[in-house]
């Protein structure tokens, strides 16, 4: 039997996660961390929490951020930043360590870089120029003003969402005098626009309303330009109360220039070189993964509360004397508080797993997605049907590409996959089909799932758990989990963008070559879960081919994307499924660069026997997830006839699960036995 | 004057105080339960040294950060110092737990100042923390200094004045709450730190990544510091007779902590 000494320290995080070689990020980690659990913590320890306006001590924030080097972290070095290169992962690492402590204080701090996402993503080198430099703090020496910018898509009902083509924000064209910039109109009234309070520009998403102007598009707006510039009234939400957020209303004249991306004029006619929802695809594509992860960071900041309240249950009257089980172990007497701290604590790993894996992903498609681009148009291929196409032509080679990878070290063709690999459009076509799942999976089970588990931890403290005075501050959490599900895109809209991506050929592939890797991986005797994992997932893959070529007693087809009683189950249950194994791909990690690094190596042992079985715990919960739904479909929507292999393999999951409960009493039993610090280290 | 000095801190790490410290003997001797899995910061003293001297050094002059400890450990510890102050780190791969002997260490830091290239010794400051937050031997400083041939010590010191004419006036902690004042004629000279007067700098990524494009290096070419044969050996180790209790306790009244604190100290 193992023993967990500590609790996992960053050391243990940097090999997990990959960024142990990465002092920029482990850097950005520390700088976070002390503005989280220093003016953070003390804001909402303070109550300040308790109110809907913005006010001083909240704009502290924005110093505190400044400071320590985050308002920069979106820039590159030549705009004032520090880190080069793709910085996905560095913003879900801030995000991570600011919604430790408060969720609100890690959207106030992404919501400046979302203002920017559209302009980084798809501005004119003028404007990504312009606006991104400003936005760093004045270095010492500088007198200018520090633009900070709100992202302004949603709008208030029937509007609101993401999802809607349809937009009740407007621009036409104030005034065209022949051989001078257009001047447009922009009219928009905003819903739950973060950043409000104190912006002065706005990248705001509108559709013509003028004959002149061919597309939608999104542009900037500021608090100079002529016209109206109304922040509005703050927003009621009772939820992330350190971000501002109001409904503000624009009514401003501004130079056709600031169409992000640009325009052409073509036969009299204004052609935005990109529709606001080309805009916003690009940008949601990357900033949902912080969001899911500011869940999975409540759920881990979670564990060191829920264990030190358990100790000192009966410590301090009669019932329990020193030294005697009551006093020194308190509620970890008991199982089941044991048994569900494991199952809060595994889900928060895996929601890490998937989240760190979305955005270290990321951060290596954005410049293959960038040279796909410069192929494209050095070719002559433009817009999304041509580009399809095109891709299409690749998808052998990006299927080949995807068994080479999967194959082991000696049986691969080594030429034929550094050939395929020096293919930017081969390696674009697998990452994107793979991210196209990971992404929306981190941002809809993280939130969604996590935001339940959330539930569980309050619980766990029993009343403390309700009150304002509770270390951790859970209440807080629990429901800002709650608007964590819902920002950037809806669990529906997640669900929905999943039940597209996820029966890509070239996902199904790489999803079946996963479960073949961890049915390899189980035969290498790994005892984390691997091989029920590996069930769950081939279950999941029959469930999927069933349901696309069955018809219910209507004729009707079971997999439509209106049918989404079968759709969204199959994307939830994807979820459970991708990140239980890439928890396991993270302990692997773990055990194969542990024992280079010093600090891990003593206590290697204990760490991996620990994670090997909250694998398992988590695998065991996935697979039943799984399994649950996936029988509810196969047999729900039939007449149970012709299901035998289903049968036969639902069986096998269900025999693999043999040994999870005993993984679950002894990672219990090293649970009861950490070391945790004396007191938690933000204020109460 | 302060363009021309160069100061050399010397401090390392120890473990956050908020963990759970618990004495244990291993195989080495007395230390820590779990001591390599524990965080660790930057030895508070020497923090405030460190942030003394970058501050000293802000109109010229050069600050070296000299650590002795494992390497590994340490470089988690800079993630976070090295975006606080400008400096150079030298590195010494050794022990740097509560039960290391301060001859050993004194010695092997005097031998790694002696071999800071560009180090002029004639325009030397040498600080460090008064004590330790590990375990307060307050002899190491001064032993280095010794070695060093730097008799003119300070210790306790909160402030340091420069003078025009290259002099300095240092504030030394005494009996009492008060202070000793001394004017100094100038360097080399030796400052064993208090708490000095600074706040902690905010962390500034930009100046930690300008810092670790030395200090990567540094960690990477330390050399392990050799076992002194023979040296100190700890007869018995006792765990504290007094179990520290953490109480949280919120909005309490500066009066009545100092209330708290004399009736604990009166039981």
């Amino acid at each position: 039997m193992y023993t967990l000494p500590t609790l996992p320290g960053d050391d243990v995080r940097q090999i997990m996660w990959r960024f142990a070689e990465r002092f920029e990020l482990q850097m950005v980690v520390q700088s976070a961390r002390a503005v989280a659990r220093g003016t953070v913590a003390k804001l909402v320890a303070e109550g300040v929490r308790n109110s809907h306006e913005w006010n001083d001590k909240k704009a502290s924030l924005l110093t505190a951020f400044d400071h320590s080097g985050l308002s920069a972290l979106f820039m590159d070095p030549a705009q004032g930043g520090f880190i080069e290169g793709p910085k996905n992962l560095a913003l879900a690492l801030v995000a991570f360590e600011l919604a430790w402590v408060d969720g609100g204080s890690a959207t106030c701090s992404l919501a400046g870089n979302l203002a920017l996402a559209p302009i980084h993503e798809k501005g004119t080198p003028e404007q990504r120029d312009h606006y991104m430099s400003r936005c760093v703090p004045p270095q010492p020496g500088e007198d200018r003003e520090m633009l900070r910018g709100a992202f302004a898509l949603t709008e208030p009902l029937p509007y609101v969402g993401v999802d809607t083509g349809v937009l009740a924000g407007k621009v036409r064209v104030a005034e065209w005098t022949p051989g001078q910039e257009p001047l447009l109109k922009v009219e928009k009234r905003g819903r739950f626009i973060t950043n409000m309070d104190f912006c002065n520009f706005a990248t705001v998403a509108v559709d013509t309303a003028d004959e002149r102007i061919k597309t939608s598009c999104m542009v900037i707006v500021e608090q100079g330009d002529p016209g109206v510039f109304d922040r509005g009234a703050p927003t009621l939400k009772m939820v992330h109360q350190l971000s501002s957020t109001r409904d503000p209303v624009f009514n401003l004249t501004v130079p056709a220039g600031r169409i992000i991306g640009g325009y052409t004029v073509q036969d009299g006619v204004i052609v935005p070189n990109y529709s606001h929802a080309e805009i916003i695809g690009a940008v949601f594509h990357r900033t949902r993964i912080p969001v899911g992860l500011m869940t999975t960071a409540k759920l881990l900041s979670a564990v060191e509360p829920i264990i030190r309240y358990h100790r000192n249950r009966f410590r301090g009257g009669d019932a329990a004397q020193p030294g005697s089980p009551r006093f020194e172990q308190g509620l970890q007497q008991k199982e089941d508080a044991l048994h569900r701290l494991l199952d809060l604590w595994a889900m928060g790993e895996a929601g890490a797993s998937l989240g760190f894996t979305a955005a270290r992903l990321a951060d290596e498609f954005d410049p293959l997605e960038r040279e796909k681009d410069r192929i494209f148009e050095e070719r002559g291929v433009s817009g999304p049907r041509r580009q399809m196409a095109a891709l299409a032509e690749v998808r052998d080679k990006v299927l080949e590409y995807a068994r080479l990878m999967s194959c082991s070290e000696a049986g691969r063709d080594r030429a034929r996959l550094a050939e395929l690999e020096s293919d930017p459009l081969v390696r674009y076509a697998h990452l994107d089909a793979v991210l196209n799942v990971l992404i929306p999976a981190c941002k809809l089970w993280n939130t969604g799932a996590g935001a339940t588990m959330m539930r569980e931890a309050v619980s766990l403290v029993g009343g403390y758990g309700i009150t304002e005075d509770c270390p951790g501050f859970f209440m807080h959490k629990w429901t800002d989990a709650q608007l964590e599900a819902t920002y950037e895109g809806p669990e529906a809209v997640q669900r929905m963008h999943l039940s597209v991506t996820m029966t890509s050929e070239i996902f199904l592939e790489q999803f079946r070559l996963w479960a073949e890797g961890l049915e390899a991986l189980a035969g290498s005797g790994f005892q984390g879960g691997a091989l029920v994992l590996a069930r769950a997932m081939r279950l999941w893959g029959l469930t999927m081919d069933h349901l696309q070529r069955a018809k219910d007693a209507e004729g009707k087809k079971l997999y439509h994307r209106k049918r989404q009683g079968v759709t969204f189950a199959m994307a939830d249950a994807v979820c459970w499924l991708v990140s239980a194994r890439l928890l396991i791909m993270d302990v692997l990690e773990l055990a194969a660069k542990g024992p280079a690094n010093p600090v891990v190596a003593d206590s290697l042992e204990g760490i991996l026997g620990f994670y090997t079985d909250l694998c398992q715990v988590q695998a065991a919960r996935a697979a039943g997830e799984a399994g649950r739904i996936c029988a509810e479909l196969v047999y729900g929507y039939g007449d149970g006839t012709g299901l035998e292999e289903f049968a036969g393999l639902r069986a096998r999951l269900d025999a693999a699960l043999a040994g999870s409960r005993l993984a679950k009493d002894r990672a219990g039993q090293a649970l009861a036995g950490v070391m945790i610090p004396e007191a938690l280290d933000y204020p109460l | 004057m302060s363009a021309g000095f160069h100061i050399v801190v010397c401090g390392s790490l120890v473990p956050d105080p908020l963990q759970t410290l618990e004495p244990i003997r291993g195989p080495q001797g007395p230390g820590l339960k779990n001591e390599m899995m524990l965080p660790a910061i930057l030895d508070p003293w020497a923090g405030h040294a460190l942030f003394e001297a970058a501050n000293l050094a802000a109109s010229g002059g050069k600050v070296w950060l000299l650590s002795m400890g494992p390497k590994a450990k340490l470089q988690q510890v800079m993630m976070s110092v090295a975006q606080k102050a400008p400096f150079e780190l030298v590195v010494l791969d050794g022990p740097a737990g509560g039960f290391t002997d301060a001859h050993f260490t004194a010695r092997a830091l005097a031998e790694a100042i002696e071999g800071i290239a560009g180090l002029d010794r004639s325009r030397l400051l040498l600080f460090g923390g008064w004590q330790s937050a590990s375990r307060g031997a307050g002899s190491t400083l001064q032993m280095v200094g010794e070695r060093l041939g730097v008799l003119d010590q300070f210790q306790g010191v909160d402030e340091i004045r420069v003078q025009d004419d290259g002099a300095f006036v240092v504030k030394e902690r005494v009996e009492g709450g008060g202070y000793l004042v001394s004017r100094c004629a100038g360097p080399p000279a030796v400052l064993g730190w208090a708490t000095g007067n600074l706040p902690e700098p905010p962390n500034n990524p930009q100046l930690g990544m300008a810092n670790m494009r030395l200090i990567m290096p540094a960690l990477q070419r330390a050399e392990p510091v050799p076992a002194e044969p023979g040296g100190l050996s700890f007869a018995s180790v006792e765990l504290p007779k007094a179990r520290r209790e953490t109480r949280l306790v919120k909005d309490l009244p500066p009066a009545e902590v100092a209330a708290d604190i004399l009736a604990w100290i009166k039981s």
